[in-house]
């Protein structure tokens, strides 16, 4: 074996050793978050976090039983605002998929889903708040809907095409209409994927702060009124993060579990479907 | 029966019409909403240091300077590691391990910004500050190390960043050497290539790709927004010091944007998300390109744009 040849295994054998380290490097920091998330938030957590109000400073105890109906109803209006439209986009997207405009579409879509949340807080304040001069839970929903479209619609369109072309033919042989063919047997077929989609839509914004600090805001109390700002989970986190409070530092650690929990939840769901319905289309 | 089909374009046509004026909605309305600002200071608001809200004088510089050192700090430590897990995972681990190691990865991108950011002020930011207090003396004296040790600063902020950026940039790239043709590989391999030289081509064919896959996370680092605040230091300085506090432009919103107190502040702050909403437009745009033109020059395996599982994220 010459020298150089040598050298290259050596060369060759860093390398894999530094791939895998890489690996170790990117699951040193999950591990660390999660530990501490679970370490800190489980004594946190007890009964009274799901239905208590927060207890004012310098009292202990408490919950965040308003933050969370806050977060279950910003949620739910963005879901309301974003699956039609999504939705239907990722029909277009598929049924006319080789246009000029399901091109442009899907690229509003994929540039939708790359502006940075923030901005989406700083745009719905524009019209949805500033002209009212009151923050509200429907401005908050409608920051979260807008960032949910972009994904239910991709997500659909790519679960339509793994419909297999021949039911779709099928239909349209039998003289169905597109609109029939589509909402009669390609919709169905691919109905599992799509409530993927939008789990996974919602586990993302479930998890969103920036765009509803200056939308829904925050609200100490109870309320269920579209009108009013209203709490929410990840906002009531920040709160009680920046604080000074020992007692609010722990509730803070406690909001995180339960928004992680929800969000690995929702994700974990919507993985299981996303592979039955693939090994589905492939089998 | 023509028009029904028609009528079905149609329909469907207009709720994706919506998607698309949103995108425009949004480039039209944070134009419209910042013109005080816009006309005031003209481009001097991108070059001014100046962020006085009680005078009056407002200044965009310390903000992008912040959100361009923290990026780019981020992506110098995530695109080693990403680029690693890519390779690792699609080129030399077992197939058993291969959808763990792909799960774990997105869990990393699942957790929301907010508990990053919790995580950044207690566990984080306290570690950065003991590393700067062993920092020896000598290299103290260079600018790059200089500043009292706070732990909140420019190196927090560059560590949390690159944590979540990892996820994104090795999903892509991983999608990208997925679409290398074995040929590439079983040709270096077969001219007796060790499995570095035989990665290494498949890297170099997939180059624009991996860029693409390098600027998408580029675009996501920008934007970031809560754990960044959380850890930055929020205090509007041009400082090349990777422990001094510092400030971004998702920041700045994220922190004044409710206590703006008169209009030209207001309209000075969604200038500043204008501009954001240019940067990742531009930067977004540009790796789609390289992403799409990779896919088109393999038509052999042609991978969804983005991958299903980074929905997840």
């Amino acid at each position: 074996m010459t020298g150089s040849t040598v050298l290259r295994r050596v060369v060759s054998a860093l390398f894999v050793a530094g791939c895998g380290l890489s690996v170790l490097l990117a699951l040193v920091p999950l591990a660390f978050v999660l530990f501490f998330v679970i370490s800190q938030g489980i004594p946190a957590l007890n009964l009274a976090f799901f239905t208590h109000m927060p207890a004012p400073v310098g009292e202990p105890g408490g919950g965040m039983a308003n933050a969370i109906v806050g977060t279950l109803i910003l949620t739910g209006l963005g879901s309301l605002l974003a699956i039609p439209i999504g939705i239907m986009s990722g029909v277009y997207m598929s049924e006319y998929a080789g246009s000029r405009f399901a091109a442009i579409v899907r690229f509003a879509a994929d540039t939708l889903n790359g502006v940075p949340s923030i901005v989406m807080g700083v745009f719905v304040y524009g019209f949805a708040v500033l002209p009212f001069k009151q923050f509200s839970a429907l401005a908050g929903g409608i920051a979260l809907g807008i960032m949910m479209i972009p994904i239910i619609a991709r997500t659909t369109e790519e679960l339509l095409r793994l419909v297999p072309s021949t039911m779709r033919e099928g239909a349209l042989a039998l003289g169905a209409t597109r609109g029939r063919a589509v909402f009669t047997v390609v919709l169905p077929a691919a109905l599992p994927g799509i409530i993927t989609g939008v789990l996974l839509a919602l586990a993302r914004i479930a998890g969103e702060t920036a765009p509803l600090l200056f939308t829904s805001f925050n609200n100490r109390f109870f309320t269920t009124k579209l009108t009013q700002p209203i709490s929410s989970l990840t906002v009531q986190v920040f709160t009680y993060a920046i604080s000074p409070y020992a007692d609010w530092h722990r509730q803070a650690w406690a909001g995180a579990l339960v928004l992680v929990l929800l969000v690995f939840l929702s994700s974990l769901i919507a993985r299981t479907a996303t592979r039955r319905l693939e090994g589905l289309s492939r089998g | 029966m023509r028009s029904r089909e028609l009528g079905f374009r149609l329909w469907t046509g207009a709720f994706a019409l919506v998607l698309v004026l949103i995108v425009a909605a949004i480039g039209v309305e944070l134009t419209r909403q910042s013109m005080l600002s816009i006309q005031k200071f003209g481009l001097n608001f991108w070059a001014t240091r100046t962020w006085d809200p009680v005078t009056g004088e407002f200044g965009a510089l310390p903000f992008i300077w912040g959100t361009l050192y923290s990026s780019v700090l981020a992506l110098a430590i995530a695109t080693p590691v990403a680029l690693g897990i890519a390779v690792f995972v699609s080129e030399l681990c077992p197939a058993r391990l291969q959808q763990p190691l792909i799960f774990l990865t997105e869990l990393l991108a699942a957790i929301p910004s907010i508990v990053y950011g919790l995580w950044g002020i207690f566990v984080l930011v306290p570690v950065v500050r003991s590393l700067q207090t062993s920092t020896p003396e000598v290299l103290q004296q260079f600018p790059l190390f200089s500043g009292p040790p706070l732990g909140v600063g420019m190196l927090s902020a560059g560590l949390i960043l690159a944590i979540m950026v990892i996820p994104f940039t090795s999903s892509v790239a991983r999608e990208v050497l997925k679409s290398v043709p074995i040929a590439q590989r079983e040709g270096a391999y077969a001219l007796g290539a060790t499995r570095f030289e035989g990665i290494r081509a498949a890297l170099f064919y997939a180059r624009t790709g991996i860029i693409g896959a390098i600027m998408l996370g580029f675009g996501r680092a920008l934007g970031e927004t809560m754990a960044v605040t959380m850890v930055i230091g929020n205090t509007p300085r041009v400082s090349v010091s990777l422990f001094a506090p510092q400030y971004t432009m998702a920041a700045v919103l994220a922190n004044e944007f409710t206590e703006a107190d008169t209009d030209l502040y207001l309209n000075a702050l969604i200038e500043i998300g204008l501009l954001l909403f240019i940067i990742t437009l531009v930067i977004n745009v540009l790796s789609r390109l390289l992403i799409w033109s990779m896919d088109r020059s393999n038509k052999v395996v042609t991978p969804a744009a983005e991958p299903l599982a980074e929905a997840a994220a």
